[in-house]
């Protein structure tokens, strides 16, 4: 995984609560068996009228945020479906960083796996950046996980939280799986301490 | 020791290691894998030169894009066809069992596991799609994970995990007739939110939640994610154990009585803390359907589309409006007058033998309108189709002029040829009303499965209640 640990980058608007997963990639993308190509999938039933032309309508068509790497959104978002495919698309269409008051926890795990930061912000604060977005062309943020701070060039400055964990592992590009196989030993003891013969089949041990 | 919830026993029986301050590793005892969100892990796995760990506590099945007619001709998607063929391949290679969409136990993953009796109170089990919280019908800790994940687990058998809140939904009373229990989820949904149960895992509670069948507790399960909870439970009990006795996969014997004696410590003890508590009396839910692109935008049968007017924050108001224009709906309908295009019954939140027969019981000896273009139901496994058969319930739905298909997903989800048409309006009992869910354009209402079949009789919602199957009263 790629490291996270600090972007500046053109900010894009996503001005709706509750955008689910089925949004950011629809159902007919879910048969590729690789995670490459997905940019092109991203919004896709917003983003395209018939034909893939670009619908001049939908905001990440207009010309101001081409190249738009922070995405600004509203409450609950990447709900619905634990699709990985939403994140895969985000990235390879280019966004690196999510700000947002709050997201469903499958999208919000599956963007740390994906390395990108999904940075939780207050209500009142994210609806000042959507004002300043709309107020200023071409305007620009830097998230910067080392620091935990969202930054402009007007001399915003606004802290944000994320767990100590999580950070540490986007900051690094660490392997999750290479971390848990540290665990390997734990894990042969976990399953010798119970039903060794037979798990799928035998009888069940009680809980400890 | 302290009074502990279910939630936190079958956690605390999982916790392989932990440190203060990180996420926990716990050990995932059933690994349910479809076609969909697995392919990109296994060849993962394989670029990092990793093996499956336990292929035995492992499980998978085709459901999502399998075709529910002709499955016995050669696929017409490709897309689809690489993708089965990678599944097949995998479950091959890493000795996986796995239900291919010709198998007689072949279903939705979520049908076919309880079904199957993979399903067991008091264990993890996870797999890469949202729906897993079905599972937590059993009294077992259930939840969707991302394909990294998927990957994380066949490597390691392992998942890293921060513990969620608790939440319990308590359902007191008794559900009037003509409410069932997607009625009882759907108004959950409407009254937590559709982000209401973010960070938790609900356990369902009560009397109403008590006298649920099994398949009544998977359909309030499985929709726990629509609330955004992370699981949903119910403490197993005697409709619990009387329901799994002689599936293929649980123990028999001594060994059933064993594990009976076993999953009855699960229950969340008396004077135990929750985060979050919820009540909702039974007797006054109604019949329910969804009239936005959420399931939390939710009105009474009796009811009308709401006027978008009417929500105070700014946000929602906005959403109503765009969820309004998508259906095209205007505010103020009676919700009894919006008619209808097709019906579609099936889905892992109602696609069980109970759900079949409940449909069945209203439409026998009447006829879909003339007005509906189709009228579809697709058992969720193939075990459940072959029961219901058995029944004679295929003979009823098909003489009332509906369709009956092969197992799978279907058009929960519309990966396969099932696909609800652009500007179409679909009484459904699936899970999801999303924009474009069913198929670009499509206009989705969840309702129960009596209510989606009381439907198609009249071409339009009906106050199942009050109904008798004469048209025109």
């Amino acid at each position: 995984m790629q490291p996270f640990k600090k972007h500046r980058g053109l900010v894009a608007p996503m001005d709706r609560v509750n955008v689910d997963t089925d949004q950011i990639v629809p159902k007919q993308f879910l048969k590729a068996i690789t995670r490459e190509g997905f940019g092109r999938t991203l919004f896709y039933d917003w983003r395209y009228l018939p034909g893939e032309k670009p619908n001049p309508e939908f905001v990440l068509n207009f010309p101001r945020y081409k190249g738009a790497s922070v995405l600004l959104a509203r409450a609950n978002f990447g709900c619905g479906s634990s699709r990985e495919h939403a994140p895969w698309a985000l990235l390879d269409y280019g966004f690196r960083a999510i700000i947002a008051p709050s997201y469903a926890d499958i999208f919000y795990n599956n963007c740390f796996k994906n390395g990108i930061l999904p940075v939780t912000l207050a209500d009142d604060q994210v609806a000042d950046l959507f004002r300043r977005l709309e107020q200023k062309e071409g305007y620009t943020l830097s998230v910067d996980l080392e620091t935990q701070t969202v930054t402009d060039d007007s001399g915003l400055n606004w802290k944000f939280e994320v767990d100590p964990f999580r950070r540490e592992c986007l900051l690094n590009g660490w392997d999750d799986i290479g971390l848990t196989l540290r665990f390997e030993d734990k894990i042969a003891d976990y399953e010798k301490g119970r039903n060794p013969q037979a798990p799928v089949f035998g009888p069940l041990e009680p809980p400890r | 020791m302290a009074p502990q919830t279910l939630y936190e026993k079958i956690w605390k029986a999982h916790v392989v290691t932990e440190e203060p301050g990180k996420p926990a590793l716990i050990y995932i005892d059933r690994h349910l894998v479809h076609e969909g969100t697995s392919p990109q892990a296994f060849s993962g796995l394989k670029a990092a030169g990793r093996k499956v760990r336990r292929p035995d506590l492992t499980f998978a099945v085709m459901d999502h894009s399998v075709p529910t007619k002709d499955r016995n001709l050669p696929l017409v998607d490709d897309i689809a066809a690489a993708q089965f063929a990678a599944l097949e391949r995998n479950c091959k290679e890493a000795g996986v069992r796995l239900f291919d969409m010709h198998d007689r136990n072949q279903g939705i993953v979520h049908v076919i596991g309880p079904d199957l009796g993979v399903t067991q109170p008091g264990l993890t089990i996870v797999c890469g799609d949202s729906h897993t919280s079905t599972h937590g019908a059993f009294g077992a800790l259930a939840f969707g994970i991302g394909t990294s994940e998927v990957e994380h687990v066949l490597a390691t058998q392992c998942l890293s995990q921060f513990k969620s809140k608790a939440m319990e939904v308590r359902v007191n009373g008794r559900r009037p007739r003509g409410v069932t229990a997607k009625d009882i989820i759907l108004a959950i949904i409407g009254r937590i939110g559709i982000g209401g149960g973010t960070g938790h895992v609900i356990e369902y509670a009560g009397e109403a939640i008590r006298e649920l069948s099994m398949e009544g507790r998977m359909t309030v399960c499985n929709m726990s994610i629509e609330a955004g909870a992370r699981a949903g439970m119910v403490a197993p009990d005697e409709t619990t154990f009387a329901y799994m006795e002689g599936r293929p996969f649980v123990p028999r014997g001594k060994d059933f009585e064993a594990a009976v004696s076993a999953w009855k410590r699960l229950a969340t003890d008396p004077g135990a803390q929750f985060d979050r508590a919820v009540e909702l009396d039974a007797a006054k839910i109604a019949p329910q359907v969804t009239w936005g692109t959420n399931p939390g935008m939710v009105a009474e049968v009796t009811g009308r589309v709401p006027d978008p007017g009417s929500f105070k924050d700014a946000v929602d108001r906005e959403a109503a409006e765009r969820a309004l224009e998508y259906m095209a709906l205007e505010p103020g309908t009676l919700i009894v007058d919006i008619p209808l295009d097709r019906v579609f019954i099936g889905s892992c939140t109602n696609s069980r033998l109970e759900d079949l027969r409940l449909a069945a019981g209203v439409v026998e000896g009447k006829h879909v309108a003339k007005s509906l273009k189709q009228a579809l139901v697709v058992p969720g496994s193939r075990r459940v189709k072959a029961q219901a058969e058995s029944e004679g319930l295929d003979k009823i739905f098909q003489s009332a002029g509906f369709e009956w298909r092969d197992s799978g997903c279907s058009m929960c989800i519309g990966m396969n040829a099932d696909v609800l048409p652009s500007g179409e309006r679909c009484a459904s009992t699936s899970n999801r009303n999303f924009e474009g869910r069913q198929g670009k354009g499509g206009r989705t209402h969840l309702v129960s499965p009596m209510m989606a079949a009381a439907a198609a009789i009249e071409g339009h919602f009906v106050d199942i209640r009050g109904w008798n199957g004469q048209r025109g009263e």
